[in-house]
């Protein structure tokens, strides 16, 4: 590797100044022999790898993972995840749930700075409340927040909201940036507003520019209410291709990305890659599935969807699609975490068993091929198009079933096609999807009987009465044990009735430069506790000059 | 001339109008729409919120009124908003994509015009020889080799390998802070990769179009008239024979003139080139109707043009057309 960086992250008169602290002697410099003091410093900069381009940084009226990210540099919510992912208090300090669990009062932190200097008051979070709700903001998420019967500021640094009903995610959805008012007033749609691209918040880092398909920069906040941030700046490169992104990362342009389970396995075991870089390995929040129509003629049997579970052979799955990086998923729940159930009915992969099943439900064996009423077992599984692992995915599950006797038959459709098509008309036999697993467990709207119609997530028509009512119990109450009793109900349900088979949950791979210190691994990822990321100052590679 | 000139571009309204509604037709007629992208599969987003995000946009209402909405704006020359989060105007979004789109077009189209009329010329003069056969061979690789691919290697070797080159993008991280020449530099060294692949796949088109029409001309009494006056062999073929040869150029140019403003996605996407390919792409990925609508128009627009412009650069430098 070219031991000069070529495409450095050095604004104004910087190289120069670069080139002279490389050679300027300091005691404990590298190449010395002597290790380099691990002790956290401010400065350097770091360069992100993204896909995507940002669409504007007001989360509330995007949409896609990029603006997100980018937009969790400059804003804040009042909650938020932490390392273990459980909720707690960003903008606010701390809250308190009344005893009937309908109304929250936020305490809010005192002193918080808008970027501009403006003081962070209730009256922010309440326009941004009010905003939610607006008909003319064009967001996807006001749903959560038209639940609030009523919303009050009493003071600057409280802010209470009132529900019809004790309403559990409620909490989670606070999560959302709080908008400055002084700033959004004026304009009565804020996805027109200059602050969509050039935010202002309360943050960690402050925007510098956004260069459009480019690059966007941040800077550290140097009043930062958690403390100025070590990294000095966040320099967000568009990519769109992963190999060349990889590329990029080998030559130093970029300094943090995710790998791909083949650059993981097979392009980053040398001794060369490791001199440079740590890779990191966490759960993924999320899940790839069988699901069936569950009113085709075929599926209506639970012992077919049982046989189906025991003819998947899921290791093989992980081994072929995800080279062995992930587990086996046995319920839309993340392994590990407080709503998971790791005792439910578990499916090996058994042939025979899965035969014996079919035939129990009449499927007899004629010429290797299964027949029930002169029918043969033959479906078509749908997955969209451009997903590489959901196709590496089908072709072994086709293989599967073909042991069985199975006939599975795959098409691949554009990803708007195939929503509006085939899943929104319920035009489909079985589909291969993923869902991500948000933190909070309510899954009301996947698995609700009440969730079955156009447009909503239960395609795949599933219905059971005690579920029903578990769901509507686990989102009702704010004690924990409740709500995990009742979501490890619903998961032996779901583990007996198998409406999906759920197949494997990825594992996340980062890969971060080795310069950048104080990272800690834990169940939400590493970039929790980005802001005290840092480079010990003899290893600093870009000298940042806000 | 001039009234030829201008009754062919008061032709061109009702085309533009024509082909803009095909375009609005088909755009609508594919599956999805522009709320999909955020609201599919997104357990926060209810019916009503689609119904809000519809009304937002103005998808609620009918196609023909939906259609000369656009139509109307598009006669004062407004291309809308983008249905995009962002919200910017589409001519904006559409304007800071086209320097670079622009650029690396012309300059491998300069370059493709280079390389390969010289080639095609000797190719033809020597038709038959070891030139010959080695350059056909050469331009059909480059029209055959997988250019994804290709990019990739050139990127490793001289990006990773070698580290004379950027891998990716179009200037470096510390481009503002470079001075003038710095910059031209910084911009020159990005695009050396992408303008190579992108002239190295259109060599086999022109040179072979370029080595048929000198084999054609060549045979040419006239040309035989030439030699026969003892005119030097440089003379014959460059003066007499190339000069007639170059004339359907022209019309290549001409219908060129459109591919100045679109680019490849996959060129695009490989060495992230924030041009108008991934624009466009993008644009139809997320069904946002504004920006394809305006793409499309722009693109339809050129497409006239440049056929008016070969026209009347043919008439120009030929005069048996000009008579005719």
């Amino acid at each position: 590797m070219n031991p000069l960086p070529r495409r450095a992250a050095v604004p104004s008169i910087a190289l120069l100044l670069l080139l002279a602290a490389c050679s300027s002697g300091k005691t404990e410099g590298p190449g010395k022999g002597t290790p380099v003091p691990d002790v956290p410093a401010y400065g350097d900069a770091i360069v992100e790898g993204s896909i995507g381009d940002v669409s504007g940084f007001l989360a509330a009226v995007t949409t896609d993972a990029s603006s997100h990210e980018a937009a969790g540099y400059v804003f804040n919510g009042l909650v938020r995840y932490d390392k273990d992912l459980k909720l707690e208090g960003e903008l606010a300090e701390s809250w308190e749930i009344s005893p009937d669990g309908k109304r929250i009062t936020f305490h809010l932190r005192k002193g918080v700075m808008w970027h501009d200097g403006a003081p962070f008051t209730s009256e922010d979070v309440m326009f941004t409340y009010r905003r939610m709700i607006d008909p003319r903001t064009p967001t996807a998420y006001g749903e959560d927040f038209r639940q609030v019967k009523h919303a009050t500021a009493p003071d600057p640094n409280t802010f209470v909201v009132e529900y019809a009903r004790p309403f559990a995610p409620a909490l989670a959805s606070w999560g959302m940036h709080v908008l400055p008012k002084h700033l959004l007033e004026k304009y009565p749609d804020i996805s027109k507003s200059p602050l969509n691209k050039k935010p202002v918040g309360t943050g960690p880092y402050r925007f510098v520019e956004w260069k459009t398909g480019e690059k966007v920069v941040f800077d550290a906040s140097p009043d930062y209410f958690e403390g100025k941030p070590y990294i000095a700046r966040v320099i967000t490169r568009v990519i769109p291709d992963q190999a060349t992104m990889f590329l990029e990362l080998k030559s130093g342009g970029v300094d943090i990305m995710t790998l791909t389970p083949p650059q993981y396995v097979r392009q980053t075991e040398t001794a060369e890659f490791r001199k440079s870089f740590n890779k990191y390995k966490f759960t993924a929040s999320g899940y790839t599935y069988l699901g069936f129509r569950l009113s085709h003629p075929f599926f209506k049997d639970r012992r077919v969807r049982q046989a189906i579970a025991h003819a998947t052979d899921k290791k093989a799955l992980i081994d072929g699609v995800l080279l062995g990086l992930g587990q086996e998923a046995t319920g839309p729940y993340k392994p590990g975490t407080w709503a998971f159930n790791p005792n439910v009915r578990k499916y090996p992969h058994d042939p025979s068993l899965s035969k014996a099943l079919l035939a129990e439900a009449g499927w007899k064996e004629k010429d290797g091929a299964l027949v029930k009423d002169g029918q043969p077992f033959e479906f078509t599984v749908l997955t969209n198009a451009g997903n590489e692992a959901r196709a590496k995915t089908a072709a072994i599950l086709q293989q599967n079933l073909a042991e069985v006797g199975v006939r599975m038959k795959i098409r691949t459709v554009e990803w708007a096609a195939f929503i509006n098509e085939f899943i929104d008309k319920r035009k489909f036999d079985a589909v291969i999807l993923g869902w991500n697993i948000t933190p909070d467990p309510d899954q009301f709207d996947i698995w609700h009987s009440s969730k079955t119609g156009p447009k909503e997530l239960n395609h795949v028509g599933f219905a059971n009465p005690e579920v029903d009512r578990l769901l509507d119990q686990g989102r009702s109450t704010f004690d924990l044990e409740k709500r995990k009793r009742a979501y490890f109900r619903i998961q032996e349900i779901l583990a007996e009735e198998q409406p999906y088979v759920f197949l494997y949950v990825p594992e996340a791979l980062p890969v971060v430069h080795n310069r950048f210190h104080g990272i800690v691994p834990a169940p939400a990822g590493i970039t929790h506790n980005f802001t005290k990321w840092y480079v010990p100052a003899a290893l600093q590679k870009h000298r940042v000059q806000p | 001339m001039l009234r030829y000139i201008g009754r062919r571009l008061l032709l061109t309204i009702p085309l533009l109008v024509g082909i803009s509604l095909v375009s609005f037709l088909m755009m609508h007629m594919a599956p999805g729409g522009p709320i999909g992208a955020g609201t599919d599969l997104n357990p926060r987003a209810t019916a009503e919120s689609r119904a809000r995000l519809k009304a937002y946009y103005g998808l609620d209402q009918p196609l023909h009124v939906q259609y000369g909405r656009w139509l109307g704006r598009m006669a004062t020359l407004d291309f809308g908003d983008s249905f995009s989060p962002d919200g910017r105007p589409v001519a904006e979004k559409i304007k800071e994509r086209i320097p670079i789109t622009l650029t690396i077009n012309v300059l491998s189209m300069g370059l493709i015009f280079l390389v390969a009329i010289p080639v095609g010329v000797v190719s033809a003069v020597r038709k038959g020889s070891l030139f010959d056969r080695i350059s056909t061979v050469a331009v059909f690789t480059g029209f055959a080799i997988p250019t994804f691919w290709l990019a990739l290697l050139m990127m490793i070797l001289f990006g990773v390998e070698l580290g004379w080159l950027p891998i990716s993008g179009i200037s470096s991280l510390d481009y503002e802070s470079l001075g003038t020449l710095g910059k031209i530099a910084d911009r020159g060294r990005h695009l050396v990769l992408p303008v190579l692949l992108a002239g190295f796949g259109g060599l086999a088109g022109m040179s072979r179009y370029m080595r048929s029409n000198m084999l054609e001309v060549i045979r040419q009494d006239y040309v035989a008239t030439a030699r026969a006056k003892g005119l030097p062999e440089r003379t014959v073929v460059f003066r007499h024979a190339m000069r007639n040869a170059l004339l359907p150029v022209i019309t290549i140019l001409g219908l060129s003139v459109p591919d100045l403003l679109g680019g490849s996605v996959i060129f695009e996407t490989i060495f992230a080139i924030p041009g108008m390919g991934q624009l466009f792409y993008q644009g139809v990925m997320s069904r946002d109707y504004p920006l394809i609508m305006g793409i499309l128009t722009i693109g339809a627009f050129l497409t006239l043009l440049g056929n008016l412009l070969a026209d009347v650069g043919y008439a120009l430098a030929d005069p048996r057309i000009r008579q005719g």
